[in-house]
């Protein structure tokens, strides 16, 4: 009966406890952090500039400004949206994006899988004092998302500045009076949502892994 | 002297059981080869002893360390901890064990490299449902204790190797555990600070009762041993008890 009771005191790890162990595990391990939250921010930077981009771009030739129009066509950009010339440079963009889709997918996923594989031996140690699968899961659950969200946010931002900065240069400050914002923030958010999403799934499948592991081959795995 | 012995015998023969090995086996599927770890082991452990496994590398003395401690599971065969088959427990239970009745102590220490001293020692009790007052109190009496009162805040990197075990000691008696585990505690120390480290633990064994479960080959433990329990190719080789240990010692010595 007291075993009873002493089980249900050890399966909850409170919420409080869990956000101050896993937030100064990332805060302590700041070098480390620092690489992998930079790995996302490059990934999502780079799906961040070509959506916004595409957007800038749909922007100015959605102004029909004949004094735009001219740059533009200076510029090697078709403007006619059904010429030959228009679609085979949509098709382009289209494959931009995948393009970026994928390095997007891939250099999180790596990211995240490093940073937690690397740990196995402490998974393996936290499990061999008596932590559940759940309360391990928790942990990494609430690291990637610190890591996922701070990287995309940083991402999206930079990817955007610095867009509009190259665009600046090439059409001048006449892209913030076309600026299509709410195309901008609609791809801001998607790319946030794929970015926390993909760290999530890349941090929590290698500890999920590990978590279920018998304590005694995490610890001695390597990877 | 050999009455004494006698009723020594008996007495400990009246301890309860803490850990009953049932013809334990292990294999290992390697590609296409079976490795046979274990052999069929039978083994029982009585509570408040201390008990070290030696064998050569390779002889299935890890292996047996593991299923002893509920950190792996046997092949064939069954380990009870305290009259519990390990293999029925579920998940939780597996947890509880691990947190309450078992301390572990490694090799390379395993310690959580980005936490201090203290809050490796409080992790466990943290995991036991203890409050942060509760965890941070009892961890610095538990530092203290191991002799590392001064040093509660620092981080592992800043501890030499002897200091690093003594916070992996520390964090083992976390829980007020049953049985504690070495796995080669001193195999990263040089002989002095192997010699303080058995001394730690035999001093807590003997302060607490608990009992303490070594898988070893430095011939330092040999000394402070109840039984040792020689494992070789899979099997228990032989098992001696604490007075033919020393003569045995004696003529390993005088042979060297």
């Amino acid at each position: 009966m007291a075993e009873q009771h002493e089980l249900n005191t050890q399966i909850s790890l409170p919420l409080s406890k869990a956000v101050e162990i896993s937030f100064n595990s990332v805060k302590i391990r700041f070098g480390r952090s620092l690489i992998t939250v930079s790995g996302i921010v490059l990934a999502i930077a780079f799906l961040m500039s070509i959506w916004a981009g595409n957007a800038i771009l749909d922007g100015l030739m959605a102004a029909s400004d004949p004094k735009i129009n001219l740059i533009l066509q200076q510029k090697g950009i078709e403007i006619d949206p059904d010429s030959a010339a228009a679609i085979q440079q949509r098709s382009k963009d289209a494959w931009l994006v995948v393009l970026s889709l994928l390095v997007c997918l891939v250099g999180i996923a790596n990211a995240m899988l490093m940073s937690v594989t690397e740990r196995f031996r402490e998974i393996g140690t936290m499990k061999c004092m008596g932590a559940l699968d759940g309360f391990i899961i928790k942990l990494f659950i609430l690291e990637s998302t610190f890591m996922g969200a701070a990287g995309t946010v940083i991402g999206v931002v930079v990817g955007f500045l610095l867009t509009a900065l190259l665009n600046m240069s090439s059409f001048g400050t006449v892209i913030f009076d076309h600026l299509p914002m709410v195309q901008i923030l609609q791809d801001g958010v998607r790319a946030i949502v794929i970015g926390s999403v993909l760290s999530l799934i890349g941090g929590i499948l290698p500890a999920y892994r590990a978590a279920k592991m018998e304590p005694v081959d995490a610890m001695s795995l390597e990877v | 002297m050999a009455a004494e012995e006698k009723t020594e015998t008996n007495a400990e023969a009246e301890k309860a059981t803490v850990v009953r090995t049932q013809d334990v086996k292990k294999v290992y599927i390697m590609g296409e080869e079976q490795i046979h770890a274990l052999k069929g082991v039978d083994l029982e452990v009585t509570q408040g002893e201390y008990l070290s496994i030696m064998g050569p590398s390779g002889s299935g003395k890890s292996t047996l360390f593991n299923m002893v401690g509920g950190l792996d599971k046997p092949t064939e065969g069954k380990v009870y901890i305290d009259d519990v088959d390990v293999a029925q427990l579920d998940a939780y239970e597996l947890a509880w064990l691990r947190c309450r009745k078992i301390g572990y102590i490694f090799q390379s220490y395993n310690l959580i490299p980005v936490m201090t001293a203290l809050e490796n020692v409080t992790l466990p009790m943290v995991f036991a449902g203890l409050t942060s007052d509760e965890a941070r109190d009892k961890g610095v009496k538990l530092l203290t204790q191991v002799g590392l009162g001064e040093r509660v805040m620092h981080k592992p990197f800043e501890l030499s190797g002897g200091q690093q075990q003594r916070v992996a000691v520390a964090r083992a008696f976390a829980n007020d555990p049953a049985i504690i585990l070495a796995d080669e505690p001193t195999g990263n120390l040089d002989l002095n600070t192997g010699r303080e480290i058995i001394e730690l633990l035999r001093q807590m064994n003997e302060e607490s009762g608990v009992t303490v479960i070594s898988a070893t080959h430095d011939h330092k433990m040999l000394s402070v041993s109840d039984r040792v329990v020689w494992v070789r190719d899979g099997r228990v080789d032989r098992i001696i008890d604490r007075d033919e240990l020393k003569i045995e010692v004696g003529t390993i010595d005088g042979h060297e």
